[in-house]
């Protein structure tokens, strides 16, 4: 399984630096009970991209995001993230996770989370403010997050993920149950951050979103099944749009492929 | 480290502040159980000394094993644990930061009881107000040790208020208040000693009594921390940065 190709974007910065790959997994495996949840995932997503991670639901990409953040249990395999393993300490500041669920305090007002975030992260205050515009909820900053809509709510989540301005965002469904608009307006705000050599984890089970990746990587019951470029997909598949190579491809299974 | 446990003290106590109602039940209704209890025991000033004194120090294990239940458990329950895990934040500093907003509510709530029972309701404590506010405030770490470990058993909030009678209910029924400890016999003794709310009891009414704090208080002291570290100990292994 190689990194990705095709369509995929140059990073911000033409120098070539040693660092290592943004994630590198080989042989990721994760047990639950008797039953593995994945079986041997590997992959890798070089820095300074949007790497979309696609499936039908129940097919592993949460509990793939979770190995890789470090808070997953019964993980084997090598995993390494920014050249560490996955889930060591110094990692904890050079990640930015958003899980499924808004995960940040309803009763307590936008500023008021992002303040605490950044504390954690030990960042400032200047970060906080920094966060909230980048997600656009500078006027909205004093309301409880109850009181916001649900579009709104996923920015404040996103934006105490980039308090600490991480080097690796990881989104769970970010987009999902969202409109639209907002969708588009979600996915040039992650093709910002991709910028600087800011690598991007993004999960969807809507395929139509897959054209926003520069790497693509379909996972089927715990299985990778696909991982190069979106315009690879349609062409490898002989489809004319992404929502009829998933189909195809999760239909007719990695054996061709 | 000491700017994450102020961060978390600080964001516990807004969301405190985001719940006037929370705050003015927690602040108002020992004040206004023991003034009930003084209208109870209009002609029998004795047994409002009895009842009254021990009840004071049991408030802040009722208030705080409840808060904390419930507020750990909507932590494990949405998600921001595990994304708090996930930050450089230790468990030890998360728990010192809840220690940090919820041991000054205690407080405050210790103040204001003990100062409306001693003040006009007339409670005789013989060694004073600030041996009560030191048992409430050490009563009230061991509730929250108590409300982080019922919150690793529960899965809703349902089940997480009904450990509470579980609990607390028959350490009530052994704990002296009712019957005097000496009283019981055989094995429920043995439960008695070996149940934290017996020590509150037993200090309380040696504070009762005795105008010079004895060293029995003082043990029952130590008690009641060791009771109350076990518990957040017990109650710290049950956060885990990784889960199924």
């Amino acid at each position: 399984m190689s990194g990705a190709t095709g369509t995929a974007r140059a990073p911000a910065s033409p120098v070539i630096t040693p660092s290592a790959p943004a994630i590198s997994a080989r042989g990721l495996r994760v047990r639950r009970g008797a039953d593995d949840v994945l079986h041997g995932v590997s992959l890798t997503v070089p820095r300074g991209q949007i790497a979309g991670l696609f499936g039908p639901s129940g097919s592993g990409k949460t509990t793939l995001m979770r190995a890789l953040v470090g808070v997953q249990r019964g993980v084997s395999g090598s995993v390494q993230v920014l050249g560490h393993a996955a889930g060591s300490a110094q990692l904890r500041r050079r990640i930015g996770y958003v899980t499924q669920e808004t995960s940040v305090y309803l009763d307590l007002s936008v500023a008021e989370n992002l303040r605490y975030f950044a504390a954690l992260m030990g960042a400032g205050a200047e970060n906080a403010r920094r966060a909230l515009a980048a997600v656009g909820l500078t006027e909205v900053a004093e309301r409880p997050v109850h009181a916001l809509s649900g579009g709104q709510q996923v920015r404040v989540s996103l934006a105490a993920a980039l308090v600490g301005d991480p080097e690796l965002l990881v989104l769970d469904e970010p987009t999902v149950g969202l409109d639209p608009l907002l969708r588009r307006d979600l996915w040039a705000l992650f093709r910002r951050l991709a910028g600087d050599r800011r690598t991007l984890l993004v999960s969807s089970h809507v395929m139509d979103e897959a054209r926003h990746c520069d790497t693509l990587m379909l996972l089927r019951d715990g299985r990778l099944i696909w991982h190069d470029s979106p315009a690879a997909l349609t062409t490898a598949t002989a489809t004319a749009d992404l929502d009829a190579a998933f189909i195809r491809i999760i239909e007719q299974g990695s054996a061709e492929w | 480290m000491v700017s994450r446990v102020l961060a978390t003290g600080t964001r516990v106590g807004g969301q405190l502040r985001h719940d006037p109602r929370t705050v003015a039940l927690l602040l108002a209704l020992p004040a206004v159980l023991i003034t009930l209890l003084r209208l109870v025991y209009a002609h029998r000033r004795d047994e409002f000394d009895a009842v009254g004194a021990p009840l004071l120090s049991l408030f802040p294990l009722f208030t705080m094993f409840l808060v904390t239940s419930v507020a750990i458990l909507r932590e494990r329950r949405t998600g921001t644990l595990e994304r708090l895990l996930a930050t450089p934040l230790r468990k030890s500093e998360l728990l010192a930061g809840y220690g940090l907003a919820f041991g000054a509510a205690a407080i405050a709530q210790a103040v204001i009881a003990s100062a409306v029972a001693l003040g006009p309701l007339g409670l005789h404590v013989a060694s004073g107000a600030a041996w009560v506010i030191t048992l409430c405030a050490t009563v009230a770490l061991l509730g929250m040790g108590m409300g982080l470990l019922a919150s690793a058993f529960a899965r809703t909030e349902f089940q997480v208020v009904q450990f509470f009678p579980a609990t607390i209910l028959p350490q009530l029924l052994l704990c002296g208040l009712l019957v005097p400890r000496a009283a019981l016999r055989g094995v429920l003794h043995l439960i008695s000693d070996a149940l934290p709310m017996s020590y509150a009891v037993d200090a309380m009414q040696h504070l009762s009594r005795d105008s010079l704090a004895s060293g029995v208080v003082v043990r029952d002291l130590c008690v009641i921390v060791a009771f109350a570290l076990l518990a957040v100990s017990l109650g710290a292994a049950t956060l885990r940065r990784q889960t199924d």
